[in-house]
């Protein structure tokens, strides 16, 4: 298949970036995304031009390595997968595609389509961890909970950080991460003593970060590769309010 | 400062705790149009029923009641309005750069105007209050009841709604109350951490019933006295 692509490129963090358009030919219908880039790719530079800079590790739908805002949407127009999962045959001969970086002010552009999410790893060195050794996996049943709560949490634990919650949020909030990544421990046994610390410190991290705040338009639940629920914003949200009332009277 | 009150500082401080704010003042304001609402349908009932209801609020708690809730409303207000603008304002800033491109998946046109729908809920609520609380028209002023010697709010109300530009603004300003409520009533409920898979249908349509019946109440009465339904006589 033949495609327009209308991709952005920017040189470097400070520099203006704009759309380019850019020919690909001879697409094949079982290429993924990524390998229509790599295609798209090859042949810039055997016209000695600058390749396309975009990010990618696993290409199998697990690390969230792999970002892209496609005609608008983070991750493209198939539901529940990441953009190395995203396959061309979603298109048709003849589409024009809009490619753009997941665009947030915390996620400042490195180059092209590459962008620095770092702002998460510092959410989850705020607070996403539990700072005690729980041990090894510990014997099925061994430790009962409820079973509820073991599937929500797994649920959430399904989050890869790709940061699709934040580029699809008109106010580039991280709240499906950030409940995500909270909900996840916050359900458990070994989660439950650091509750309130943990959420206070990563909503605080959150703001300090300069991302924007949830206004419910669970954009976010639309395009998360994981299909995670905002039922884990509302959680974060009960929790960060109980934590603050107990740290005032505590 | 007292760790209680640099706890409270740091809650406002944040988002979530701003939005709990708006969540909490937006409950006081939901039920205050509720309580509203159900007090001007007396309209149809007709002038005493009106007037009597009117001074009975006037009356109450030896006329400290009616100042209570005005300044519980105004405090609920202000604090509502300067937290979504604060809100706002953020949430801008923190997409610096707009894409070429942009498709939503889920939102609604509703959630999309908050501000707007809300920002004209601000100017339609100082027209109303210098409309009918203030009065500032001597016209509508200086009415008496015919019966009781007292100020005829039920004429002031036929009286006002005959006006066609005013009862125009009205209907327009109540039409984005609904839009404002039909996202704003069931944000509650996400806010506070009450919603989840299994109670988010019945919020949604709990958010639409309370819009409709908020606006189609209240656009009854300007559209009655319009199509003279309820006259002043
Ligand atoms: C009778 C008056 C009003 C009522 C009943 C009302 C009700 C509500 C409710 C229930 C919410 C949802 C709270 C939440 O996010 O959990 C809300 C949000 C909001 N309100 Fe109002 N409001 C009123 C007036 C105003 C005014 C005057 C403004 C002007 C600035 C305003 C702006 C907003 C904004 C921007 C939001 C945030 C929207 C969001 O989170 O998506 N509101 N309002
Ligand atoms: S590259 Fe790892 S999830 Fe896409």
């Amino acid at each position: 298949m033949n495609l327009t692509l209308k991709i952005w490129r920017q040189e470097g963090p400070d520099a203006k970036g704009q759309m380019q358009t850019v020919e690909a030919r001879d697409i094949p219908e079982e290429a993924s995304f990524l390998e229509m880039l790599d295609i798209v790719n090859e042949r810039i530079i055997e016209e000695g031009g600058d390749p396309v800079q975009f990010d990618h590790d696993c290409r199998e739908g697990i690390c969230g390595t792999c970002s892209l805002t496609i005609n608008g949407v983070p991750h493209g127009p198939d539901n529940g997968v990441t953009t190395c999962q995203l396959h061309m045959r979603k298109f048709r001969d003849g589409d024009t595609i809009w490619i753009e970086p997941f665009r947030a002010k915390a996620f400042p552009v490195v180059r092209d389509l590459v962008v620095d999410r770092s702002a998460f790893d510092r959410i989850i060195a705020a607070g996403g961890y539990i700072s005690v050794r729980t041990g090894s996996a510990p014997d099925a049943n061994g430790l009962p909970i409820e079973k509820d709560h073991a599937d929500q949490s797994f649920d959430a634990a399904t989050c890869i950080g790709c940061g699709a919650c934040v580029a699809a949020c008109p106010n580039a909030s991280p709240m499906l991460f950030v409940g995500a990544k909270a909900s996840h421990l916050n359900l458990l046994p070994q989660g439950k003593p650091e509750l309130d610390i943990r959420v206070l410190a990563m909503v605080r991290q959150m703001d300090a970060e300069g991302f924007g705040n949830c206004t419910n338009h669970y954009e976010c639940e639309g395009v998360c590769p994981k299909e995670i629920s905002a039922d884990v914003i509302a959680r974060l949200n009960r929790e960060y309010a109980c934590a603050s009332v107990k740290e005032g009277v505590a | 400062m007292s760790p209680l009150v640099s706890t409270i500082c740091q809650f406002w401080s944040s988002s979530i705790g701003k939005k709990v704010v708006v969540a909490l003042t937006g409950i006081v304001l939901v039920g205050f149009l509720a309580g509203h609402l159900a007090g001007n349908l007396l309209v149809y009932v007709g002038r005493e029923a009106t007037n009597d209801y009117a001074e009975f609020l006037m009356h109450l708690l030896h006329g400290a009641g009616i100042w209570i809730a005005r300044a519980v409303l105004l405090t609920c207000f202000v604090l509502h309005i300067v937290a979504t603008i604060q809100l706002t304002r953020s949430n801008r800033a923190a997409r610096a750069d707009a894409y070429e491109v942009k498709t939503s998946v889920r939102t609604t046109l509703s959630a999309r105007v908050m501000i707007w729908s809300g920002l004209t809920i601000l100017a339609f609520v100082i027209f109303h209050l210098l409309h009918f609380t203030v009065r500032i028209d001597q016209g509508l002023a200086d009415l008496r009841d015919p019966l009781v010697d007292r100020h005829d709010t039920y004429g002031m109300v036929v009286r006002g709604f005959q006006n066609v530009p005013v009862s125009l603004f009205y209907i327009v300003a109540l039409t984005l109350l609904c839009s404002h409520l039909s996202h704003g009533v069931a944000s509650i409920f996400q806010t506070l951490g009450l919603r989840s898979k299994k109670t988010r249908g019945a919020i949604k349509v709990f958010s639409w019933i309370y819009a409709a019946i908020i606006w189609l109440g209240f656009i009854s009465i300007p559209i009655s006295i319009m199509l003279g339904l309820v006259h002043f006589d």
